[in-house]
């Protein structure tokens, strides 16, 4: 601020959050001439077509591949155009499987080269596939595996990467992809947009979409491609399994408990267990709790931790920052419990109850074993 | 061997808070700091360094005031440092980052290339492999341990959702690295003297030779069209009465939902 203005100094990079939050809406961008992102690649009709990356670790399809042929089905029927899958180092069996859940055509590749993943051949293959092709949509699971190799792909194609999204539409004016993902460590939600350049990429989060349609009798396409001149710099040379069992148990667990700061005390973990265990459940935690020290990282459910989808969720003295929340906002029934009336974690609650966990969770315990005892 | 580790100025996210009436970041107060998993980054860089010799170079683009952390890098140990900075710069997302970042590279004759493995501003995990890309050198994302390092080659264990993997890969490489990897040093009395004295080396958009259609807003694929809060859920049910009959209630749904 300056005489009563306000000054940009050196310290804006441009990010424009300013534009979107101020109060009176009098921020403008005003571009000059020669400023606008005019980086077009080829006419944006020309590119036409939504493809899913389908990836493959341990001998088989990544379940998020599904998810993806979900979202992608209904991007793909938005813009009346086929959804595609692209299997790299698999069999026709597989391929004909990703048909069955609702992808249009598949390109195979069974080369051998794939049999381990190594960035540079999955880069370039795909990178040749999409010049040929020209999709208008290409997607990823945001997993170790599309996070590093979709950013290649997308600076040989010098097009847009939108990582990590929560949500995906289509912009029917325009047939822009509406990309949201968490924003500043996850402390907000971001639209991302990709309005000159095509495809356009990203990569999704795990357990966000919901897996599309199964039908048996479902015909598609498989074309083979033809693995010609692919190499890699690097080489696997071992893999070892080293998975913790309670991150399996918070991926596929039904129900979680959950618990963050407001808990005061790594002893109110010990409850929550009473509570998971009486449920069937099991324990979760928020990246607060973890950083107290009062639970292992391996609880942990955020854009650091797990992203988890169990039938229901209970959070306890959990207030609900963001990257709490794009983990487990797509659970079922989401049952917050908090003392504050204000926390962010009652707008995404099914039921809220506003009070202390430890007069709520102990209630609760009795009323579900005099429940069971009946 | 010159090691060159990409760090970036962060604002530290663990800090910022919401306005609950406005849905805006509160960046008031917010302190600036090393992105942590560059922390991680630069140990790596020093104790290859320990090793097998070279200098290590850490390099940043933004605005002024990111030279301090190039400072701090420097009181870690590292030898030289190197800012992009350029107004022409702002605006940039990761494709122009990392062209951007590429530019400076290519003339450090770099043979292994450390970056973090995301910011946590951003998130995005993407200005190492698309710089590694645009160099046309491999990479390896999520090292949680460098296991040999020679003249022409290095080992890395990548960690993956499923384990690890034990990577091989022919230098110069670039890889991008996890918290699990080490223990970032503290600043000696001797790094701090030399982080006093050591001069910064500044770069503009003109001194990379970079192409103006690459950087910068205008280089951006990508553009932010808006930042809100998480919408509230659709299907709320407010409970009603004293704290023993909301549990009631809800005890009984939990029990129609046969979990109970």
């Amino acid at each position: 601020m300056k005489e009563g203005k306000a000054v940009i100094t050196e310290y804006c990079q441009l990010c424009r959050a300013c534009l979107s939050v101020c109060p009176e809406g009098v921020i403008k961008e005003v571009l000059e001439e020669g400023q606008q992102p005019a980086a077009q690649n080829l006419p944006l009709h020309e590119y036409t077509g939504v493809w899913v990356f389908a990836e493959r670790r341990g001998g088989k399809v990544a379940s998020v591949a599904y998810e993806l042929l979900g979202a992608g089905r209904r991007l793909a029927d938005e813009r009346n155009a086929q959804l595609s899958a692209l299997l790299f180092g698999a069999s026709d069996a597989e391929a004909q499987e990703l048909i069955r859940w609702e992808a249009d055509r598949v390109y195979l590749c069974t080369d051998p080269i794939f049999e381990s993943y190594n960035d540079e051949p999955h880069a370039d293959l795909l990178g040749l596939l999409i010049k040929e092709h020209r999709p208008e949509i290409v997607l990823a699971g945001a997993t170790p595996i599309g996070r590093s190799f979709f950013p290649r792909v997308a600076a040989k194609l010098r097009t847009g990467l939108t990582a990590d999204c929560t949500s995906l539409e289509i912009d029917r004016d325009t047939g822009n992809l509406l990309q949201v993902r968490p924003a500043f460590g996850g402390n907000i939600m971001a639209t991302i947009l990709c309005p000159y350049n095509r495809p356009q990429m990203a990569t999704v989060r795990p357990r966000v979409m919901k897996r599309g349609r199964y039908d048996q009798n479902k015909t598609g396409d498989i074309i083979h491609i033809d693995a010609e001149g692919l190499f890699s710099r690097t080489k696997v040379v071992d893999t070892v399994k080293e998975v913790s069992e309670t991150a399996v148990n918070l991926q596929e667990a039904d129900i979680i408990v959950s618990g963050g700061r407001g808990l005061g005390d790594p002893k109110g973990f010990k409850i929550l267990g009473e509570l998971a265990e009486a449920l069937g459940g099991t324990l979760g935690a928020s990246r607060a709790a973890v950083d107290e020290g009062w639970i292992p990282y391996s609880h942990q459910v955020g854009q650091t931790g797990k992203t988890v989808c169990p039938k229901i969720y209970i959070a306890c003295g959990i207030s609900g920052a963001v990257q709490h929340l794009v983990g487990m906002q797509s659970s079922d029934i989401i049952i917050a419990i908090n003392k504050n009336p204000d926390a962010p974690i009652f707008t995404v609650a099914t039921y809220g109850i506003v009070g202390d966990v430890y007069e709520i969770v102990p209630m609760m315990i009795r009323k579900i074993n005099e429940m069971k005892g009946r | 061997m010159n090691i060159v580790v990409c760090i970036k100025q962060v604002p530290d996210t663990s800090e910022v808070r919401i306005n609950p009436e406005t849905n805006t970041l509160i960046r008031e107060g917010v302190p600036s700091i090393i992105n942590p998993y560059d922390m991680h980054a630069i140990e790596a860089a020093l104790q290859i360094r320990e090793k097998a010799g070279g200098k290590v170079i850490v390099i940043t683009m933004g605005p002024p005031q990111a030279e301090s952390a190039l400072r701090d890098a420097v009181a870690m140990g590292a030898d030289e440092a190197v800012l992009l900075t350029d107004k022409a710069f702002a605006g940039s997302d990761t494709w122009a980052t990392s062209y951007t970042l590429f530019k400076a590279v290519e003339k450090l004759d770099a043979h292994i290339i450390i970056c973090g493995k995301q910011a946590i501003d951003g998130d995005t995990a993407q200005v190492g492999p698309e710089m590694a890309e645009f160099l046309n050198i491999p990479h390896v994302s999520y090292v949680r341990r460098i296991e040999d390092v020679s003249e022409g080659s290095i080992r890395l264990q990548r960690l993956m959702d499923d384990g690890y993997d034990i990577v091989e890969s022919s230098l110069p490489v670039l890889f991008t690295v996890v918290r699990e990897l080490n223990e970032p040093r503290l600043p000696s009395l001797k790094g701090k003297m030399a982080a006093k004295k050591v001069e910064i080396r500044k770069l503009s958009a003109v001194d990379l030779e970079a192409d103006a259609e690459k950087i910068g807003l205008k280089g951006s694929p990508t553009q932010v069209l808006k930042i809100f809060a998480p919408e509230a859920r659709k299907d709320r049910k407010i409970l009603e009465g004293s704290m023993e009959e909301q549990i009631d209630t809800l005890v009984h749904e939990l029990r129609s939902l046969k979990c109970v």
